[in-house]
C-alpha cells in the first residue's frame, strides 16, 4: 500500500490483506539497511488473524521514497504521520533494532496513540564503533557483511525463513546490498549515525506506561545482554523474553519463536 | 576491531543449512522419507498453508532433507535459496517457466547441452515459448536478439561441445541494462571452480547428478535464486515479469515481490513450479548429492589436475588431431578462462584423433577404466565417442557443423591414478592407429 507521508510517497506492507483501519493496528518498524521484507511471516500471520497490519518501508529504504532520516526523532515524528495517513488512531508498535528506538521515540512523541510498544533486538544507548561507522561511510559493502555475519548465530538455521530451503545470511545480506543500490544516499551510515547519536531513550523509557515486550536474543552480537539491559531495567514493567539460537536477526533466525511471542503479546487484553 | 568472515567453501559445503537432528542428535543429515507432516493443529495448519509460519506440509513442495541440500546449495552459490528438484532438465525447466509463459521469448546461447537445445528449439515451443540462439561470444548477437517480450538471457558457463567460456560480466550487462535477468547452467563449473553470482548472473541452475553429487548415484537438479535481480524495479522499467509483481490468483493474490524483496523468484518457483509440475527430489537423492557436496572442494581439485595432466599428454600425441580446453593458449577463450577460472575450466572436455569414425570405435572399444557411457561428472572416468552414439546417423558434414569430427571424444575425468589413465588412453590411441582388420 502507498501513502503519502510528508509529501512523499511512502510504502506500507499490509501482511497480504487490503489494510483495515478498524481492526487492532499492528505497526512493524524494521532496522537499519533493511525493509519490511523481514517481516515477512509475522505480518501475514498478524494480517491473517485480526490485525491491521502496515509494515512500513522507512524513507529511503525499499519502496519508500525521499532521503533515509537523520535522526530517531525524525523518524518518529514521520512515523506518526504514517498512522495519520493510514487514518490509525493507535495502534501496537513492533520495532526491530533502530525500529525499535524508532517504536520507543514514537511512544514518548504519543503515548495515546501506542497501544502497546514490543521492542525486538534492543538496546539504549544502541552505540555504534567508530570503526563500523567508518566502514559504513565508506566502505558499504563491506559493512554490510560485517554485520551480516554478526547479526546470524549459524549458517542452518531451522525452520528456514521464509521458508526451507532459503539461505537466512545470504539473503539479509542480498537485502542490505539492495537497499545500498537503491539509494544514493549512505543508507546504512545514516541509520547508524541516527542510532548511534539517539539521546532521549532513557528519558523515554521512564515515560513507558503501555505494556512493553522485550525479544532478545541470546547469542546477539550487536544489541548484547549487556548492551540491552539499562534499557530493560528502565521499563520494570516490561516481559523479556530471551530466544536460543538466536542472533540479532531474531525474525529469521527464530521466525515462529519470535510470531509466537509477538502474537500473545499483541492479541492478549486487546 | 577485528572483521569477521564468511566461513570458506569446504566448511560451508560440510555445514550450511544442517544442524544435528534435533529429534535424535544425529549428526549426519538424516533422510526423512515421509510423505507429509503432521500438523499441531488447525491453525498451525492454516498458517503454513499462507505462508505464514516456515515448515514442511507435504513433500512435494518441500522435505527437511531436500531443504539442507537447497540451503548449503544456496550458500556455496551466494544466493538466497536454492529448489532442488528431479534432474538439471526439471531445474532448468522450472527455472525459465517460473517468469516465461506462451508468448515469451528466450535468447540463448547455441552452445548447449542437447538436453537443453532439445527443450528450448522443440518442447518449449511447443509451449509457445519461443528461443533466439546466438554465438556466446557474439556479444552483439545477444543484444539483437532481445525483444520486448524476452524473458531471460540463457547460457552455459562453459558451453557445449567447445568448452566456450561465457563472459558472465558482459552478458549479465547486456541482460541487465535491458532489464532482463541472466540464467546460467553451471554443471560444469561448480560453485567451486566458478561462482556465477559474483560476476552478474542472477540464476544458476545444476544438473547435480554430476559433479555436485560426484559418484554417479543419483539424477538430480538445483535450482539457485541469487537474490540479484530487481524484479520490481524490472517491472515498473518494462513491464515484464507481472508473475512476480502482480497478484497471483493461484495463490491468494499473493505479490511475490511484495513478499520477499530479493528472492519473490524463489518464493513462486516453490510455491507454484514445484507444486503444479511436482518435479521434486527425492530425499533418498539429496542424502547422495549431500554426500558428495561434503567433498566437492577436494575432488574439484583432483579432477582438474587429472585433467591438466591428461590433456598435456593428449596435446602432444601423434595420434591426436586437437585437443579442446581453455586452458590452452590454442582456445579461442584461453584469455577469459584465465580471469574467470583460476582454479581450473573443469574437468569435461572434447579432444579428436586421427583417422575416421571406426578409428574412433577402435579407440574406445580399447579402454579398460574409462567407461564408455552417457555422462559426466563421475568419480570414475568416462568417455564417449559422438560420432557412433548420440550422433550416429549424422554424416561427417554436417558433424563438423555441431562442432564434432567422427574422431572427437568426450572424456570426462575421474579420480583414478591418473598414470593409469593415461595409459589406458595410450593404449586406446595405438588402437585407434591400428589399421582395420581384413579379416581370412
Amino acid at each position: 500500500m502507498l501513502l503519502t507521508v510528508h509529501n512523499q510517497p511512502a510504502y506500507c506492507y499490509t501482511g497480504g490483506k487490503p489494510f483495515d483501519a478498524t481492526l487492532p493496528t499492528a505497526v512493524f518498524i524494521h532496522g537499519a539497511q533493511h525493509d519490511h521484507s523481514v517481516w515477512a511471516l509475522q505480518t501475514r500471520y498478524f494480517a491473517h488473524h485480526g490485525f491491521g497490519v502496515l509494515a512500513v518501508d522507512l524513507p529511503g529504504h525499499g519502496r519508500s521514497a525521499g532521503q533515509p532520516l537523520g535522526t530517531v526523532e525524525q523518524q518518529a515524528d514521520w512515523l506518526l504521520a504514517v498512522l495519520d495517513a493510514a487514518g490509525v488512531e493507535s495502534a501496537c508498535l513492533i520495532g526491530h533494532s533502530m525500529g525499535s528506538l524508532i517504536a520507543l521515540e514514537t511512544t514518548y512523541r504519543a503515548a495515546d496513540r501506542v497501544t502497546k510498544l514490543a521492542l525486538l533486538a534492543s538496546a539504549y544507548p544502541m552505540k555504534v564503533s567508530d570503526s563500523l561507522l567508518d566502514a559504513a561511510q565508506h566502505q558499504e559493502l563491506q559493512a554490510i557483511d560485517m554485520v551480516n555475519i554478526w547479526s546470524h548465530s549459524s549458517y542452518a538455521q531451522k525452520p528456514s525463513a521464509p521458508g526451507p530451503g532459503f539461505s537466512v545470511v545470504g539473503g539479509n545480506r542480498r537485502l542490505m546490498q539492495r537497499i545500498a543500490a537503491g539509494n544514493p544516499a549512505q543508507v546504512f551510515h545514516t541509520d547508524f549515525t541516527a542510532c548511534n547519536d539517539y539521546a532521549n531513550g532513557a528519558v523515554a523509557a521512564a515515560a513507558v506506561t503501555c505494556p512493553t515486550l522485550f525479544l532478545l536474543g541470546q547469542q546477539d552480537l550487536m544489541t548484547s545482554a549487556r548492551a540491552s539491559a539499562p534499557l530493560v531495567n528502565a521499563i520494570a514493567h516490561a516481559r523479556v523474553t530471551r530466544l536460543e539460537r538466536c542472533g540479532h536477526a531474531l525474525m529469521a533466525e527464530q521466525p515462529d519463536a519470535v510470531l509466537s511471542e509477538l502474537f500473545s503479546f499483541a492479541r492478549d487484553a486487546q | 576491531m577485528s572483521a569477521p568472515h564468511y566461513p570458506g567453501f569446504d566448511t560451508l559445503a560440510l555445514h550450511a543449512g544442517a544442524a544435528p537432528d534435533p529429534a535424535t542428535g544425529a549428526r549426519a543429515t538424516p533422510i526423512y522419507l515421509t510423505s507429509s507432516f503432521v500438523f499441531k493443529d488447525s491453525d498451525h495448519a492454516a498458517s503454513l498453508f499462507n505462508m505464514e509460519r516456515a515448515g514442511h506440509v507435504y513433500s512435494r513442495i518441500s522435505n527437511p532433507t531436500n531443504a539442507v541440500l537447497e540451503e548449503r546449495i544456496a550458500a556455496l552459490e551466494g544466493g538466497v535459496a536454492g529448489i532442488a528438484v528431479a534432474s538439471g532438465q526439471a531445474a532448468m525447466h522450472l527455472g525459465l517457466v517460473t517468469i516465461a509463459g506462451a508468448g515469451s521469448h528466450i535468447v540463448a546461447s547455441r552452445a548447449l547441452y542437447g538436453g537443453s537445445q532439445n527443450l528450448l528449439a522443440y518442447t518449449m515451443k511447443r509451449f509457445g515459448i519461443e528461443t533466439t540462439f546466438v554465438d556466446p561470444r557474439d556479444l552483439d548477437a545477444w543484444r539483437a536478439a532481445i525483444r520486448p517480450n524476452t524473458k531471460v538471457l540463457f547460457a552455459e558457463t562453459l558451453g557445449n561441445p567447445g568448452l566456450d567460456v561465457l563472459d558472465i560480466e558482459q552478458v549479465s550487462s547486456i541482460a541487465h541494462a535491458n532489464h532482463l535477468p541472466l540464467m546460467l547452467d553451471s554443471t560444469f563449473t561448480t560453485p567451486y571452480l566458478l561462482r556465477p553470482f559474483d560476476l552478474g548472473a542472477d540464476l544458476v541452475f545444476h544438473s547435480a547428478t554430476k559433479f555436485l553429487c560426484g559418484h554417479g548415484t543419483a539424477i538430480g537438479g538445483l535450482l539457485v535464486d541469487g537474490g540479484t535481480f530487481d524484479w520490481h524495479a524490472a517491472y515498473e522499467q518494462s513491464g515484464r515479469f507481472a508473475e512476480l509483481c502482480e497478484p497471483y490468483e493461484g495463490f491468494h493474490g499473493m505479490v511475490f515481490a511484495e513478499e520477499s524483496t530479493v528472492a519473490p523468484f524463489a518464493l513462486r518457483a516453490r510455491r507454484e513450479g514445484l507444486r503444479d509440475f511436482g518435479a521434486v527430489m527425492s530425499p533418498h537423492n539429496a542424502f547422495a548429492i549431500l554426500q558428495g557436496i561434503e567433498t566437492l572442494g577436494l575432488r574439484m581439485d583432483r579432477h582438474v589436475a587429472n585433467t591438466r595432466k591428461i590433456v598435456e599428454f593428449l596435446s602432444t600425441h601423434a595420434a591426436v588431431e586437437s585437443v579442446s580446453y581453455p586452458e590452452l593458449p590454442s582456445h579461442p577463450d584461453h584469455a577469459l578462462a584465465k580471469k574467470l577460472l583460476p582454479k581450473g575450466c573443469g574437468a569435461v572436455f572434447s579432444f579428436s584423433i586421427k583417422g575416421d569414425r571406426a578409428s574412433g570405435q577402435r579407440f574406445v572399444e580399447a579402454l579398460k577404466i574409462f567407461s564408455h557411457l552417457a555422462n559426466v561428472g563421475d568419480a570414475k572416468s568416462l568417455v564417449i565417442h559422438p560420432a557412433s552414439t548420440t550422433h550416429f546417423r549424422v554424416p561427417a558434414a554436417q558433424l563438423v557443423a555441431s562442432g564434432i569430427t567422427e574422431g572427437t571424444m568426450r572424456l570426462s575425468v575421474g579420480l583414478e591414478d591418473v598414470d593409469d589413465l593415461i595409459e589406458d588412453l595410450a593404449a586406446g590411441l595405438k588402437a585407434s592407429e591400428r589399421a582395420p582388420s581384413k579379416g581370412l
